[in-house]
């Protein structure tokens, strides 16, 4: 990434697209719309679309791993500390480090494998904390009853444990996918995708304020559209928790 | 394998590039590094740290100090970095105003969440007791309350951290960062060495935080081992609003 | 004194719903040095007969009780159900034949009460409407409106509204023998001599071998046809009915368990139905008591209302007779 060219005069940047009076853009305000619509389908569109992808890509196999992992030190209790101390680990370095240091790896470089390798090693922490301890909250009284009335140990986590442990799984899922979506932005430097294309590229060009607030603006909305979608999905699928009780 | 042996030396090199005019040392820009978020966390607890005490301790406004957490983790710090940038043109106070907007909601959802969570009974026992509400928030909800509210400290530390590096990409120069954007001139090796300081760096501001929380925890709540590492990064949120 | 047991008159073919129990010389003991938690515990239980275990803490009730669906290994020993021994069967099926019902309840929170009620025969794999059938069927028997209660998450209901649908889902696969630990615990006084009653009830109907744990010696003489007693270290002290416990306790433990005013515990196991009244002398009554009445109850209120007599009522409203201190106090001879 080249740093940010500090021109000498005021230097029209390029703005791509199709000729307009470019007023706007000239004076730098804050929201051109102009630049916008015309800017939506080759800009803006498809780098929310790569953010989406990368997001969704990297919730899926991290909720893999982690739930994997949970389950496994839900029978083994030796396994909580070491995964709990390695994926501390993962999460405690910062974005811009954990991208760099796996970009020399065989197998990696700059692509999109690289990026989602990192955003995944982020999600662990929080996932596999969340589904451990909701696994771990189910009432012993009910899992005794469970046991009592013949349900075998498959079955009862099955249709018992994670059921309950929905909403601390889903608590968790929230955190993780906005914490992608935020991430995901830095993960322009080693994919050139995602809404921190555009961000960096707006950076480049003179801060160009109309694209940097679109992009950014579009983040943020992912994130709270993300995170409303999942409230929503945790309403519908634990109807038993809205129930006020006695 | 080859490129990592490469970055320790340019770690030993303490950042110099062989062949090219001198530049700022490793040592140094760590240390600013260090400074500027150190300056950033400084600032944001203060401002933040009393602000959720108080609230929690007299259980107002937890509707903002919630949602606050929650809409805060939705902004991408690169997005808000640039945007003050724009707004604001380069210079450390700004990257300091991006610091601090992405460092108070936590440490004010979590204090705010670690008074306010203290058990209703203990407190009503230290007020039948004749504590006044300032003894009860001193000597019985932050005892009480230091796991959380260190949480939400460590966490933010670890965000100002990270944003510090990711400064540099905005175009202010100063921090460790400056060297991943500069691939030119520090060729991958460089980059890689930059990677693993600030990696070490983060690690290390986290080792002393949870130091630091251990010693000040009272000694009746001690939880040993990583659960308390793991927890005081990230809460365990069981709950959705 | 006590309503006679009929399946031990009947016999087990009678109640083809109920199997026997039998504990043989069945021995528990934890790993850890901590003690024997059972010793050498032999009793047997027959068709629809309900098995009271009491006994102080550590007397290893709870521990008896988990040993016969295997929740615990067995150290020793052996445990027949319906003749087979329970060691022979695979755990989990083996549970699906035994109705088990604790004291927390442990309702799945996240599931309907129909839902609940269902759990076993939908892992025994009955068909839909024989399951729907069945637990509109249940809840009627414990006393809930299956239209009403059915839909409901536990959350909603009380304690003793979850006490009954736990004892409804205990029953739902119509299980041969019925484990219940402290059942009734949880609950206050009032409600639980409500659900006692209605269990008890609910067993004259459905006639269950049940064993039933309580530390609750009167629960135990209320709800059981025998009683096994249970020291501390886990040793059987006596197996009896509660008349032969009340009168002839087999030493000083048992005596001191069964209570210093077992005599008039005794009183509580009979009602003036089983008594002869007296005929009316034209004495002004100082109250009245119906047939249904205990006699403890009666001597009770005698007690109460200065020793003056008391007017019996029986089913049609009717006087039926009189009863006297001296009537009574000659009962305990």
């Amino acid at each position: 990434m080249t740093p940010l060219a500090s021109a000498p005069g005021p230097v029209i940047p390029n703005f791509g697209g199709g000729p307009s009076s470019f007023a706007c853009e000239r004076a730098n305000r804050l929201f051109c719309s102009d630049w916008v619509s015309a800017n939506w389908s080759t800009v803006l569109w498809p780098a929310l679309r790569q953010h989406i992808v990368l997001t969704l890509i990297a919730v899926a196999i991290g909720f893999a791993i982690s739930t994997a992992l949970a389950l496994l030190a839900y029978r083994r209790r030796w396994l909580e500390r070491p995964v709990l101390v390695v994926t501390s680990v993962l999460y405690t370095i910062p974005s811009l480090a954990l991208f760099e240091l796996l970009e020399p790896l065989p197998g990696l470089g700059l692509s999109r494998t690289t990026a989602e390798v990192a955003l995944v090693s982020y999600t662990l922490l929080i996932l596999f904390r969340n589904t451990l301890t909701g696994l771990r909250e189910v009432p012993d009284e009910v899992r005794d009853a469970a046991a009592g009335m013949g349900m075998g140990p498959v079955q009862t986590l099955v249709r018992v444990e994670l059921p309950l442990a929905l909403p601390a799984i889903i608590a968790g899922l929230r955190i993780a996918t906005v914490t992608v979506i935020s991430l995901a932005t830095v993960a322009a430097l080693i994919d050139n995708e995602g809404l921190g294309v555009p961000i960096l590229t707006a950076i480049s060009n003179e801060v160009f304020k109309t694209e940097l607030i679109a992009a950014g603006a579009l983040a943020v909305a992912l994130a709270l559209a993300a995170d409303g979608l999942l409230v929503i999905a945790q309403r519908l699928l634990t109807p038993w928790a809205r129930v006020a009780a006695r | 394998m080859h490129n990592f042996i490469q970055a320790l030396q340019f770690i030993g090199r303490d950042g110099q590039v062989p062949g090219a005019p001198p530049l700022p040392t490793l040592v140094h820009l760590t240390l600013e590094t260090l400074k500027i978020a150190a300056l950033g966390l400084g600032i944001s607890i203060l401002i933040a740290l009393p602000v959720g005490l108080w609230l929690g301790h007299i259980h107002r406004g937890s509707f903002v100090a919630i949602n606050l957490g929650n809409i805060w983790r939705a902004l991408p710090s690169l997005a808000v970095l640039a945007i003050g940038v724009a707004f604001l043109g380069l210079g450390l106070r700004n990257v300091e105003l991006a610091l601090v907007v992405l460092a108070v909601p936590p440490i004010i959802t979590n204090a705010y969440v670690a008074i306010d969570g203290v058990e209703r009974d203990v407190v009503d026992a230290a007020r039948g007791m004749g504590l006044t509400g300032w003894q009860i928030l001193r000597q019985v909800e932050l005892p009480l309350g230091v796991p959380l509210i260190f949480a939400g400290m460590r966490t933010a530390a670890l965000f100002v951290v990270s944003t510090t590096t990711i400064a540099a990409l905005t175009g202010y120069s100063g921090s460790l960062g400056d060297i991943i954007n500069n691939e030119t001139s520090y060729h991958l090796s460089g980059v890689l060495g930059a990677a693993i300081c600030i990696a070490v760096l983060a690690l290390a501001v986290e080792f002393v935080l949870a130091w630091a929380q251990r010693a000040l925890t009272p000694r009746g709540l001690k939880v040993t081992g990583s659960q308390d590492v793991a927890r005081a990064i990230v809460p365990v949120v069981t709950e959705s609003g | 004194m006590n309503t006679t047991n009929t399946a031990q008159s009947e016999g087990p073919e009678s109640f083809p719903q109920a199997a026997t129990l039998e504990l043989r010389h069945v021995s528990k003991e934890y790993p850890g040095g901590r003690g024997p938690a059972i010793v050498d515990l032999s009793l047997s239980v027959g068709a629809g007969e309900v098995c009271v275990l009491v006994g102080p803490s550590g007397s290893g009730k709870t521990t008896a009780l988990r040993l016969i669906n295997r929740m615990i290994p067995l150290t020793a020993g052996d445990i027949l159900l319906g003749g087979r021994s329970v060691l022979d069967r695979e755990p989990t099926e083996l549970r699906r034949e035994i109705g088990y019902v604790i004291q927390q309840i442990g309702l799945f929170p996240h599931q309907t009460v129909a839902e609940n009620v269902a759990t076993v025969p939908r892992l025994l794999g009955w068909e839909k409407p024989r399951i729907t059938a069945r637990v509109d069927e249940l809840l009627h028997l414990t006393g809930l409106d299956p239209d009403e209660i059915g839909p409901r998450y536990p959350a909603q209901l009380s304690g003793g509204q979850r006490q009954r649908v736990g004892v409804a889902r205990a029953l739902a696969a119509d299980p041969p023998l019925m484990l219940m630990d402290e059942p009734f615990g949880a609950i206050d006084p009032i409600t639980r001599g409500h659900l006692q009653d209605e269990f008890l009830r609910l067993q004259e109907s459905v006639r269950k071998t049940v064993v039933f744990v309580t530390h609750d010696i009167d629960e135990a003489i209320k709800m059981g046809d025998r009683i096994a007693i249970l020291r501390e270290g886990g040793r059987l002290a006596q197996y009896d009915t509660p008349e032969k416990l009340l009168t002839e306790p087999a030493d000083d433990f048992v005596a001191e368990f069964v209570g210093a005013d077992r005599a008039l515990k005794r009183l509580g196991l009979a009602t003036l139905r089983d008594i002869e009244l007296l005929v009316p002398n034209g004495a002004v009554p100082a109250g009245r008591v119906t047939r249904g009445t205990t006699v403890r109850d009666a001597l009770s209120q005698l007690l109460a209302q200065g020793g003056r007599p008391l007017e019996v009522i029986g089913e049609q409203g009717e006087v039926a007779g009189i009863v006297t201190l001296e009537l009574l106090g000659g009962l305990l001879g």
